[in-house]
C-alpha cells in the first residue's frame, strides 16, 4: 500500500457482449517486476492497455500513483512499431523537441548494443535488433513504467534468451516498473517478481518468485505456474 | 556484442556492362535488319519506310521546327493535365481518405464516374469546349485523376493502425501525424498511382489530338497520313515509345530517390 505503483481495483472491461476482464484487482508496487501469463484471449493485452490509459475500464479504477504525469509510461509490443521510413535514430528521436534528443537516443541505442546501427533503416535490421530499438524508444522518455506485450514472441530462443537479460539488467537499473506479457512461464519465472495467472478474464493464481533463483527453482515455478493455466475450471472451483 | 556486417553486399551489383547492355540488344537488331530488309528491297517503303528514311524526316521536321513546336504542344498539354487531375486525384484522395464523413459523401460517385471510360467523353468535350487548349487539357486531367485517386485513397486508408496508435501515443498533433506516419506510408501507393497516371496521361493525349487537334505530335501523325507520309507516321510512334519509356523512367528514379528507404533492405527474410 505504501509504496505501490499502480492500482487496480474492481476492474471490468467488456466489449459488446464479449468479457475481456472481469473483477480484476491487482497492486503493482514501485520497481516489481510483474509477469502475465495465461491462455490467449485471457484478457491480458486488455489489461495492459487499459493501465496504459489507451482504453477506460467499463467499471472500476486503473490508478498511477506517482506525481509525474507526463511519458510516464511506456508500451511495447510483439510488433515493432517502427517507421520502416526513418532511421534507427530518427525513429527514436522524432517524438521528442528536446534539443539533447540525439545523444540521449545514441546513449539508449549504446545501451541496446546497437550504437553502430543508427543510420541504418529497420529493415536492415534483424528481428532482435528491431525489438532492440523499439526498447530503446520506449526509454527515450525516461518512462517509470513498462509495459510489455509480448515484446519477444517473434524472435528465435538464443536472441530471446539475450533480449530477456538485456530487458531484465535495463529494468534493474533504472528501477523501472515493469509489467511483461508472456506466454512462456519459463520467461515469466526466469525474469518476474511476481507472476500473475490471466484465466477466464480474471487473474486467479499469483506466486511470489524466489530471489535469486537457480534453473532448478525456475523450473519448479514454471510447472506450478503452467499447472494453474492449464487447471479445469471444476477441478479449480473444487479446490477452491 | 554485434559488429555491424556490410548489409549491401546482400543485394547484388549489376555493373558488369554486358549485363547493362544486354536490354538493348533486341531492339538494335530489330533495327538493323529493318534497314537491311528496306535496302534489298525486302520491304516496300510503302508498307515501311527504311529507319534511316525516318530519321532523315526527323531531322527536315526538326530544322523546319515542325516538330520542336508539335512536341512542345505535346509536352505542355501532358504536364498541365498531369498536374491539374493529379492535384484534385490527390485532394479526393486525402479527404475521403482521412474523413469518414467525406468518403461516404464522395467515394461512391467518384467510382460510378471513374466507370465511365474517359475517352468516351471526348465527344461531349469537344462540344463544350471545342478543339482548343483546355479540352486536351480537361481531357488529360480526368484521365490522370483517377489512378492518382484510387491510389492515395487506398495508400491511405491502409496505413498500419499499429503505426497510428504509435503516432497517437506520442500525442502527435493532426499536422506531425500525417507528415511524419500517413504521409510517408502512403507514398510508395501513391507513386504507384502517379506512375499508371503517366501512361494514361500519353495515351489520352495521343488520341485527342488524333482526333481533334491542330498542333500536337497526335496531330502530325494525323496529318501526316492525310498526304501518305509515311515517314512522319512512323516518327510519331517512334516518338511515343521514347515519350512512354523516358516517363517510365522519370517515374521510377522519383521512387528510387523518395523511398531509398525501401531499397536498403538486406533479403526479404
Ligand atoms: N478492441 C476489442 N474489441 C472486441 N473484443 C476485444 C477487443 N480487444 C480484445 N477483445 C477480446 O477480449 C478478449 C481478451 O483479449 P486480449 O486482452 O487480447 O487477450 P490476451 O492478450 O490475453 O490474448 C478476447 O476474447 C478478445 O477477442
Ligand atoms: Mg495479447
Amino acid at each position: 500500500m505504501n509504496n505501490s505503483m499502480i492500482t487496480i481495483k474492481n476492474v471490468n472491461k467488456t466489449y459488446e457482449n464479449l468479457t475481456a476482464l472481469h473483477d480484476v484487482s491487482l497492486d503493482i508496487k514501485q520497481g516489481e517486476f510483474i509477469a502475465l501469463v495465461g491462455m490467449s484471449g485471457g484478457g491480458k493485452s486488455t489489461l495492459l492497455r487499459l493501465i496504459a490509459g489507451l482504453e477506460k475500464p467499463t467499471s472500476g479504477s486503473v490508478q498511477i500513483n506517482s506525481t509525474d504525469t507526463k511519458s510516464l509510461i511506456q508500451v511495447m509490443f510483439q510488433e515493432d512499431r517502427l517507421l520502416p521510413w526513418m532511421s534507427v535514430l530518427d525513429n527514436l528521436s522524432f517524438g521528442s523537441k528536446d534539443k539533447n534528443t540525439k545523444a540521449h537516443a545514441k546513449e539508449l541505442l549504446d545501451l541496446v548494443e546497437l550504437g553502430d546501427y543508427a543510420d541504418h533503416f529497420p529493415n536492415q535490421l534483424s528481428g532482435g535488433q528491431k525489438q532492440r530499438v523499439a526498447l530503446a524508444r520506449a526509454l527515450m522518455s525516461h518512462p517509470k513504467i513498462l509495459l510489455l506485450d509480448e515484446p519477444l514472441g517473434a524472435l528465435d530462443a538464443l536472441t530471446r534468451r539475450k533480449m530477456q537479460d538485456l530487458i531484465l539488467d535495463i529494468c534493474q537499473k533504472q528501477n523501472l516498473t515493469t509489467i511483461l506479457v508472456t506466454h512462456d512461464v519459463e520467461e515469466a519465472a526466469r525474469m518476474a517478481d511476481r507472476i500473475v495467472v490471466m484465466k477466464d478474464s480474471t487473474n486467479s493464481y499469483e506466486e511470489t518468485c524466489p530471489k535469486n533463483r537457480n534453473a532448478g527453482q525456475i523450473g519448479i515455478v514454471a510447472d506450478r505456474v503452467l499447472g494453474e493455466i492449464l487447471e479445469e475450471p471444476e477441478v479449480q472451483q473444487q479446490t477452491a | 556484442m554485434q559488429k555491424p556486417v556490410t548489409l549491401t553486399t546482400t543485394r547484388k551489383k549489376i555493373n558488369l556492362p554486358i549485363d547493362k547492355l544486354l536490354p538493348f540488344l533486341i531492339p538494335i537488331i530489330v533495327i538493323l535488319l529493318w534497314q537491311v530488309s528496306s535496302t534489298l528491297g525486302w520491304l516496300s517503303s510503302s508498307v515501311l519506310p527504311s529507319p534511316i528514311a525516318v530519321l532523315q524526316d526527323g531531322i527536315e521536321l526538326t530544322q523546319s521546327g515542325e516538330l520542336p513546336k508539335n512536341l512542345s504542344i505535346s509536352l505542355y498539354r501532358a504536364t498541365a493535365g498531369l498536374i491539374i487531375g493529379g492535384s484534385v486525384g490527390f485532394i479526393l484522395g486525402f479527404v475521403n481518405g482521412m474523413s469518414n464523413t467525406f468518403r461516404l459523401l464522395f467515394d461512391s460517385s467518384i467510382q460510378m464516374f471513374r466507370n465511365i471510360p474517359h475517352l468516351a467523353l471526348i465527344p461531349l468535350i469537344i462540344l463544350w469546349l471545342g478543339i482548343n487548349e483546355s479540352a486536351k487539357i480537361s481531357l488529360v486531367a480526368i484521365g490522370t485523376m483517377f489512378p492518382v485517386y484510387i491510389n492515395t485513397f487506398h495508400g491511405i486508408r491502409s496505413v498500419d493502425p499499429d503505426l497510428i496508435e504509435m503516432g497517437e501515443s506520442y500525442e502527435l498533433s493532426k499536422h506531425q501525424m500525417f507528415f511524419k506516419i500517413i504521409f510517408p506510408a502512403a507514398l510508395p501507393q501513391i507513386l504507384v498511382g502517379i506512375r499508371y497516371a503517366l501512361g494514361v496521361m500519353w495515351t489520352t493525349l495521343i488520341v485527342a489530338e488524333t482526333i481533334s487537334a491542330s498542333s500536337g505530335i497526335g496531330y502530325m501523325a494525323n496529318n501526316a497520313e492525310d498526304f501518305v507520309d509515311m515517314e512522319t507516321v512512323v516518327l510519331c510512334i517512334v516518338i511515343y515509345a521514347v515519350l512512354g519509356k523516358i516517363s517510365d523512367l522519370v517515374a521510377k528514379s522519383f521512387e528510387s530517390l523518395l523511398l531509398d528507404w525501401q531499397n536498403t533492405g538486406r533479403s526479404n527474410a
